[in-house]
């Protein structure tokens, strides 16, 4: 019996502001337990919340970078339910007119392309935290993280696998950090998944019954998670069980997901609009107005990397796989001037794999776009050969200077003068006649051997294609 | 439509408020009556209306994203009925 997995996804990004999404409070984290908690923030009766014009902001960059359609009039409602870290009785969240509207965003799975529907994506208040084990018996509330402004972005269920889920989880991650509305820090909970898991006999139009799985922060235990609640699913079925709708957590420690919440009684939240809260309106103006400050999309970014500089698929999407990788290449690029193709391999190449080794962002990376620039400047005019400019480039991440201090400094200036080079390939050839015999018998492997040895006895100085020119006439002669 | 003192019972509880029998059948009474008004409410035409959130005909004023709070934790959680290490501390949550 073939299966398909079916997943849907809903994230919430915590919006990149300064103070909360309905009152004047810091939302730094890691503060002193409630310190950052006023009298709205703990709900004390009377108060009156009013709304962040910056994380209203932010939701319509999301909304144009998505191609989702604005809002003209949005409405907040009260999501009600009990929960010591929700002091209100309610969360302030969107319900039935949310801000931005339908979009998509297009994931690569592998070679393919795949365009996932966007639903909705609404602001909302987070809740706080509970701590437990403070005193026997007793739960601690900190409500400093109570009224954080969060997006919370919907997919349809378009998914069909779990590479589908993190790729798609990977690239809102790095799409919210590019638009500069959420900082994507994980580990701190600015960006977590929740993931609609569902599966049907293949063929089948109807959806199975969902599980959700609650409040996945990394992207492996999405995958791990996802693959084993799938599997979980479809023994069930085909051991005559049946799903019941539930919500589950993810355990990172025996790799199971486990439900949650029992199902005796359904989630009712008896949405209603919030009296305290007039409708949201988007004019016309202020959508084109935020859309002229928006960044060029990584898609757009993509695209122009492959009309513009004649670049490969890959190697475009590889650059713009996240801003600051793209910021890295542009720079670099515009300071060197030269070839964009030589640029992008040493970016994607030496570079990322020097970070990669140390564990350092793009951002920090000791070689500079400024200095790589310099070093790519050298092989463009044949100061140095391709061979030796990796030396040099492992001497710019040491912190030795600039590429042409190195050159100086080491003497690593590559050799053109066909003279000095004539003069090398004849001592070479003097001092192996062995290989000279076996090329004249027609071993071609013999010249590659002799090139090498010219090459070494330069100490990778000369140019290799003169090299092999002067080589090839030698021999002839 | 019409109620159950069933749906006013889960009602009840869903909003966590203690109802007796007799309450419940006198609550009921008082929600019926009220739906009663909106079904009255229903029969009027309002083609062509758009739908209104909020009874005034207003939209919402937004803020500066500025912190203008500071920390007031004290005075705050001097009418608390219990903390601890500045933590409010409820009966135990279990999950």
């Amino acid at each position: 019996m073939e299966w398909e997995v079916v997943i849907g996804l809903e994230t919430h990004t915590q919006l990149n502001t300064k103070s909360k999404i309905f009152s004047g409070s810091s939302i730094a984290f890691g503060s002193e337990p409630n310190t950052q908690a006023n009298v709205v923030d703990i709900a004390l009766p009377g108060v009156l919340p009013v709304l962040n014009k910056e994380a209203v902001r932010c939701a319509i960059r999301f909304g144009l970078a998505v191609d989702a359609e604005i809002a003209p009039l949005s409405v907040f409602a009260r999501k009600n339910y009990f929960y010591p870290d929700l002091p209100k009785g309610y969360q302030i969240s969107q319900y039935e007119l949310p801000v931005v509207g339908k979009g998509s965003l297009t994931i690569q799975v592998g070679e393919q392309e795949k365009t996932i529907r966007i639903t909705r994506a609404h602001l909302e208040e987070d809740a706080g935290k509970s701590v437990h084990g403070a005193s026997p018996g007793q739960s601690g509330i900190d409500l400093n993280r109570a009224g954080t402004p969060l997006l919370e972005i919907v997919t349809e269920p378009d998914m069909r696998s779990a590479a589908e889920a993190v790729a798609y989880a990977r690239k809102l991650h790095e799409l919210v950090q590019w638009i500069n509305i959420c900082d994507g820090n994980m580990q701190e909970g600015s960006f977590r998944c929740d993931v609609n898991v569902s599966v049907r006999r293949k063929g089948d139009e109807k959806l199975g019954t969902r599980r959700e799985i609650k409040n996945l922060n990394s992207f492996r235990f999405m995958q791990q998670a996802i693959e084993y609640e799938t599997r979980w699913q479809i023994e069930t079925l085909e051991d005559g069980g049946k799903i019941e709708q539930a919500t589950v957590l993810f355990n990172p420690d025996t790799g199971e997901t486990r439900a949650m919440r029992s199902k005796e009684e359904a989630n009712d939240y008896r949405y209603f609009p919030d009296p305290d809260l007039l409708p949201l309106a988007i004019s016309a103006e202020d959508i084109e107005s935020i859309r002229s400050e928006m960044p060029e999309l990584p898609t757009a970014m993509k695209l122009r990397f492959e009309q513009a500089y004649g670049l490969s698929a890959y190697d475009a999407a590889a650059l713009t796989a996240s801003r600051n990788v793209a910021n890295y290449f542009t720079t670099t690029l515009e300071a060197f001037g030269g070839e964009a193709k030589l640029a992008a391999n040493w970016v994607m190449g030496g570079v990322s794999a020097k970070l990669n080794e140390e564990d350092k962002d793009i951002a920090n990376s000791p070689v500079s776009p400024e200095l790589l620039a310099g070093l790519l400047k050298r092989i463009a005019d044949n100061t140095i050969s391709s061979k030796i400019a990796k030396e040099v480039f492992e001497a710019m991440w040491s912190g030795e200077g600039s590429a042409d201090e190195i050159i100086d400094k080491q003497g690593l200036k590559q050799v053109t003068d066909s003279g000095a080079i004539e003069a090398i390939v004849d001592e070479v050839l003097a001092a192996n006649p062995a290989m000279v015999e076996e090329f004249k018998a027609g071993k071609e492997k013999a010249f590659n051997a002799l090139v090498g040895q010219t090459m070494k006895a330069s100490k990778g100085k000369a140019n290799p294609a003169q090299v092999n020119e002067i080589l090839k006439r030698k021999l002839a002669g | 439509m019409s109620l159950s003192t069933t749906d006013v019972k889960r009602i009840a509880h869903l909003a966590r408020i203690a109802v007796s029998e007799a309450e419940a059948e006198q609550t009921l009474q008082k929600l019926s009556g009220i739906l009663g008004l909106i079904e009255q409410m229903q029969a009027v035409d309002t083609t062509g209306i758009a739908p209104m959130s909020h009874s005034q005909d207003v939209t919402q004023r937004l803020r500066e994203d500025v912190v203008t709070e500071s920390n007031q934790r004290e005075l705050l959680q001097s009418i608390a009925p219990a903390v601890e290490n500045g933590l409010y501390l409820v009966p135990k949550v279990i999950e």
